[in-house]
Parts: structure tokens; C-alpha cells; sequence
């Protein structure tokens, strides 16, 4: 499938200022495509949403409105145009609408987070990672 | 690579979650243990968009309208309904609407807030799909966007544009290529590149059909 697009880029002549890496970023992007998610958390990033959506729990236009005002803020940031910030995004987008609709609260996510950070660095390479009550002691002033 | 700023001895190696992957896994434990995820679900879900949804989905619908009037009719009369009739619907009770190509108009789709993409057909939307510079662009300058995917279309077709929203997707039905009279549904599709559905492309012509590889099982 990949190699059957590849065609239509070449054909592209550029004619404005931004259509060359327009073009070139359509390109980059397309080759990769094969791959539904390029990373786990992306796809876990997805289900979980898809989930949360099917339990009533938000509606999908205000997933769509918190995605959205997400995106538009990476751009203004500066943020490259590529897969990895969209599903970045698409994580801030979820975090934020936990919090909004009470599913979880922003120092829940926190303390979570930085346990799951402790559970990886303590866990040998090999070994399931699994959280232990003695993470959620730790984490917290690891990073900061 | 921002996660590997500590515990970077070489004396084992240590497994790490990239800060990402932590705030993801954060998540997940929250919705778990309150029970508004089942991981289960969440593996099926992937599973469908991974596996089981894409643009053959949506190729089927339109070599159907190709081949059989009725449906066609039924499909721009209500999407929704007609491609319920295939098994295909939507999670979220989004309507899809169909939008036919002809010599005088083609339909170009687009999100330009976020992502809508019609999922229940498609699958998940390419990566350019998602891109600011696609969904920016589009609406300005349509044809500039058409010309850099290969598609020159005569002066006298308009463009139209269509934005998605959460309750509305698009789809776009591409025009029939020549030479086809008489093809079964399933070569018809073979036909229907993802691509000619977004409205970027058009229906491959029956001389580059995809061969036996593209038809898996």
C-alpha cells in the first residue's frame, strides 16, 4: 500500500512558501503509515478515550472541542507538525477531560505518574512492570 | 529520549517508561481501579482499529453504489442508514454522509478543529489527515492542496469542502473509472483507494488495480 502513494508526492511541484515541507511532511508522514499507532501508549492513548466516550462518561463533541484547543496550542507553541505531537495532544486532551468530568483529578494523575515512573526504574529489564503500594512513596519528589 | 535523564549506569538494564508512557499508564490505573475502564475493552478496541476497521470497509460501500443504483440512491438519501445495511455504524451515533463525486463537483473532507474522520468506514485517518498544515490549508486553498497530491481537475469542476465535525462525517464516493463495466464488487473495490475517499485522489484506474495482494482474506 505504502509504496502504491509514493507516487502521488513526486508529482508535486511546489509553488508556495510553506508547500515545499507541506509536501515533504505529507510524504514523511505517509511512509509511515502502515502502522496504525507508531507507539503502545498511542493506542492506549486511543482506546481509553473510545472507552470513556462509550460509557457516556463525555460526549464526543467535547472531546473533540478539549483535542482541538490542545492542537491549536501545540501550533502556537511551535510544535512540530507530526504523529507523535498529535497523540501528545491527544493525551493532554484526555488528561484534561479526567479532570473536568471528575473521572480523576490532576494530583491523582500526578502521584500515578511518578509511581509508574518508580515501579520502571526499580522493575530489571525483562520483568513485568507492576505497581507497588512502596512506588507511590518514592515517586513524588523524584523529578522535582 | 527525556525519560533517560537518571539511572543511566550501565550496571543493569533498567526498565523505563518515557514520561509519556507514565502519565498513559497514570491514566489507565485511574480509570481501571474506579471501574469506568475494562483494560479488556481497551484491547478490543485496539484490536478493531488495528485489525478489523479500514479502508476496505469503506471500499465496499462504494463499489456497492457502483454497481447497485438503489443503494446509491438510499446512501445520499441517508448515509447512516445505508451503511448500516453493510454491518457498519458508529460508536457514537455520528451520522455519515455521503458525498458524490461528478463531473461538475468534487468533495474534498477535512477536520479543521481536530480529527473527524469517518471512522466507522475508514479507520483511523492517515497521519496528513491529522497534520495542522492539511486541516489549515484545505479550506484556503483547496485545489493548491489537490495539485500537491497529484490531482489536477478541469476548471470547470468546483471543489467543495466539508468539514467534519463530531456528529457529521463525511465520505467521499469517488467516481467510477472507465473501463470497468461489468467488474464484480469485489474488483470494483480493489479500485478504492483510502485516498479517493478523504477526496484527495481519485478511484485508481482499472489499469493500475492492485493485484491479488491486495486482496488478503
Amino acid at each position: 500500500m505504502a509504496t502504491e502513494q509514493h507516487r502521488i508526492f513526486d508529482t508535486a511541484s511546489p509553488c508556495g512558501s510553506d508547500l515545499a515541507g507541506f509536501v515533504a511532511r505529507l510524504h514523511e508522514a505517509d511512509n509511515a503509515d502502515s502502522a496504525t499507532f507508531r507507539e503502545p501508549w498511542q493506542a492506549q492513548a486511543f482506546a481509553m478515550t473510545s472507552a470513556l466516550h462509550e460509557r457516556g462518561l463525555f460526549a464526543w463533541s467535547e472531546w473533540a472541542q478539549t483535542l482541538g484547543a490542545a492542537l491549536r496550542e501545540a501550533e502556537a507553541a511551535g510544535s512540530p507538525d507530526t504523529n507523535e505531537t498529535y497523540y501528545r495532544c491527544w493525551l493532554v486532551a484526555l488528561e484534561r477531560i479526567a479532570s473536568s468530568k471528575n473521572l480523576a483529578d490532576d494530583s491523582s494523575q500526578l502521584r500515578y505518574r511518578h509511581a509508574w515512573e518508580h515501579a520502571a526504574a526499580r522493575t530489571p529489564h525483562g520483568m513485568p512492570i507492576e505497581l507497588k503500594p512502596a512506588d507511590f512513596a518514592h515517586g513524588a519528589d523524584e523529578d522535582s | 529520549m527525556s525519560g533517560h535523564h537518571h539511572h543511566d549506569h550501565d550496571h543493569h538494564h533498567d526498565n523505563h517508561f518515557t514520561a509519556i508512557e507514565a502519565r498513559v499508564k497514570a491514566l489507565e490505573t485511574l480509570m481501571v481501579q474506579k471501574g469506568y475502564v475494562d483494560p479488556a475493552a481497551l484491547d478490543a478496541i485496539i484490536d478493531t482499529y488495528e485489525t478489523r476497521i479500514g479502508p476496505r470497509d469503506g471500499a465496499r460501500i462504494v463499489a456497492k453504489a457502483w454497481t447497485d443504483p438503489a443503494f446509491a440512491e438510499r446512501l445520499k438519501a441517508d448515509g447512516t442508514a445505508a451503511v448500516a445495511e453493510l454491518g457498519y455504524g458508529g460508536r457514537g451515533g455520528e451520522h455519515i454522509v455521503a458525498c458524490f463525486n461528478t463531473p461538475e463537483q468534487h468533495n474534498l473532507i477535512v477536520c479543521t478543529l481536530c480529527s473527524c474522520y469517518p471512522w466507522p468506514v475508514l479507520g483511523l485517518p492517515p497521519s496528513w489527515y491529522k497534520s495542522a498544515a492539511y486541516r489549515s490549508r484545505v479550506v484556503i486553498d483547496p485545489r493548491g492542496i489537490l495539485s500537491e497530491f497529484g490531482l489536477a481537475l478541469p476548471e470547470s469542476t468546483t471543489v467543495r469542502v466539508w468539514d467534519s465535525t463530531s456528529e457529521m462525517r463525511y465520505l467521499v464516493l469517488p467516481r467510477r473509472p472507465a473501463a470497468t463495466e461489468g467488474w464484480s464488487e469485489e474488483d470494483l473495490a480493489a479500485l478504492v483507494n483510502r485516498d479517493s475517499m478523504i477526496g484527495t485522489r481519485e478511484a485508481t484506474p482499472a489499469s493500475e488495480k492492485p493485484g491479488e495482494l491486495a486482496h488478503g482474506h
